[in-house]
């Protein structure tokens, strides 16, 4: 689906502003296997693959599903959820 | 600095059921939740059982805020080009006590925290837990907010990725195999609407499943559940069989099963309100975690205890046991003056008398078998076409039924099928 499409779904969603990245690619992995996958599997869609092959990430709308965390592991990302009182806050859930 | 008795991190189902369960034992509970209140950052795909906890707490059929009580279950296998639905329903399903319930968790969460706190439990929303405090390997404490709170005891209701399991060194992160995703919309429609659409009376509710094109044939499936006054749409696929998949990309899956056919004239003229996504556990018996150490036990999610039965996947029931039976064990522990492993091991004996062990061992080789199964992809396709070419009526004369059915399953297809059978009594 579009990338437009998906950021008027998360629109729907009420999000507190991050106030640091929780989700960071480790140095050196941004062409990963796994990581690569991410782009297709995060349901927010938050990666995307640029004209070098690097994967990169941008965390407005992150779902904190945890679907990249189990998908590429600790090795490729440092995961952590975001601090109290920011991210996704669901009204119905 | 006070000390708590216990300090339950997360205010999911079992941190909730915990915290209640140790307040009306007498306990000093305080529950850390990183959410703006608990069930803020809670996902479920939508429905409650709960006749097996009804006796751990009994006032959930009294005025818990569930959706509707499901009286109509549905199953509806989607081929390419047509579907089969096959629906239950009856008076075993309507009559009261209904055996499930649809429900949104931010309500429902909402008010089971302000049962707890009416007896005492102390709730602090907002508030990250960054790290486990241990002293000799013992966990003795928290670090939230940058202030260490200690306890006696810790009990970790984190949630699927449990952050704090895996800091207190009784888990490694999870592996795809053993997860999927779900993802769900939640779509906003008029009572009314919805018992027309879904032949309800009143407030009763129903529940529908989805398998075949709705996962691409792959190892998962679709969900509807009627809420008060909405529905719950939402897809559920195995993590492993994305990583493996090329073609498949997870948000296109819910935008596809939303604009399938069969379901657009569903929530047709409703508005989503709501886009969620949540990892959840599904590898079942073997792949529950370290359920408890010195000075910690693990309840929910966070230990790895939903299961996927074959027609859904179930956890919530086992949330709320696992936190009542963790809340038990640190009571205990606390009559004994004794935290350590060994005391607090009365846990896993709890849960392995009770229907959670009991049932993770029924369904020990139910994930395995259906991981690989044929329902996802050729069954749908192949009862689709039996029954396209039963009704099937041109103008050359009509085959017979038995004709037809041979034709579909000639000896190849029934061996197929019969090894298939073979494997189906494992689950």
């Amino acid at each position: 689906m579009s990338a437009a499409d998906l950021k008027a779904k998360l629109g729907l969603n009420v999000f507190k502003p991050l106030r640091e990245p929780h989700i960071r690619i480790r140095a050196g992995r941004e062409k990963d296997k796994e990581l690569k996958a991410a782009v297709r599997i995060c349901p927010a869609g938050l990666y995307s693959e640029n004209e070098k092959g690097e994967v990169t990430l941008a965390l407005d709308g992150c779902l904190e599903c945890g679907t990249c965390r189990i998908a590429c592991g600790p090795d490729i990302l440092e995961w952590d959820y975001p601090a109290g009182d920011t991210g996704v806050q669901y009204r119905f859930g | 600095m006070d000390k708590f008795d216990v300090i339950v991190v997360g205010a999911g189902l079992a941190g909730l059921a915990a915290a209640y369960t140790l307040a009306g034992g007498g306990a000093e509970v305080l529950v850390l939740e990183r959410g703006d209140y608990p069930g803020a950052k809670n996902v479920t795909g939508g429905r409650i059982y709960v006749n097996p906890v009804q006796a751990f707490f009994p006032m959930l059929r009294v005025n818990a805020p569930f959706e509707r009580p499901i009286v109509r279950e549905g199953i509806t296998l989607l081929a390419r080009e047509r579907a089969l639905n096959l629906e239950y329903h009856g008076g075993e399903l309507e009559r009261e006590p209904h055996q499930s319930f649809s429900i949104l968790r931010s309500r429902f969460d909402r008010w089971f925290a302000e049962q707890a706190e009416s007896r005492g439990a102390m709730i602090l929303s907002k508030t990250r837990v960054d790290d486990v405090i241990r002293e000799k390997g013992v966990v003795c404490g928290v670090v939230a907010g940058g202030d260490e709170l200690r306890a006696d005891v810790v009990i970790a209701c984190d949630g699927v990725l449990s952050v704090v399991s895996e800091k207190a060194g009784l888990r490694q992160p999870g592996k795809p195999r053993d997860h999927a995703i779900g993802i769900k919309e939640v779509i906003s429609l008029d009572p009314d609407v919805i018992n027309d659409r879904f032949s309800l009376r009143g407030n009763s509710g129903a529940a529908r499943l989805y398998v075949g094109e709705v996962t691409k044939g792959r190892f998962g499936g679709g969900f509807l559940y009627t809420n008060s006054d909405s529905v719950s749409l939402g897809v559920v696929i195995g993590i492993e069989e994305l990583l493996k998949n090329g073609g498949i990309d997870a948000p296109g899956l819910m935008e596809d099963f939303k604009r399938n056919s069969e379901i657009e004239i569903l929530i047709k003229g409703g508005n989503t309100v709501e886009y969620a996504a949540h990892v959840l556990p599904e590898g079942g018996f073997d792949s529950i975690t370290t359920l408890f150490g010195d000075g910690i036990l693990v309840a929910g999610d966070a230990a790895g205890l939903a299961i996927n039965i074959g027609f859904t996947v179930r956890g919530m029931e086992y949330a709320l046991a696992s936190g009542y039976f963790a809340a038990r064990a640190a009571i205990i522990a606390k009559g004994k003056g004794d935290f350590s492993a060994g005391s607090l091991a009365v846990y896993r004996k709890m849960l392995e008398e009770s229907f959670v062990m009991k049932d993770f061992r029924t369904f020990r080789h139910t994930p395995g078998v259906i991981s690989k199964s044929r329902i996802f992809s050729d069954y749908p396709e192949l009862a689709g076409r039996i029954f396209r070419d039963i009704y099937s009526v041109d103008d050359r004369p009509k085959e017979a039924l038995f004709a037809t059915l041979r034709r579909h399953l000639g000896p190849g297809e029934l061996w197929t099928i019969l090894k298939d059978l073979a494997e189906v009594r494992k689950i």
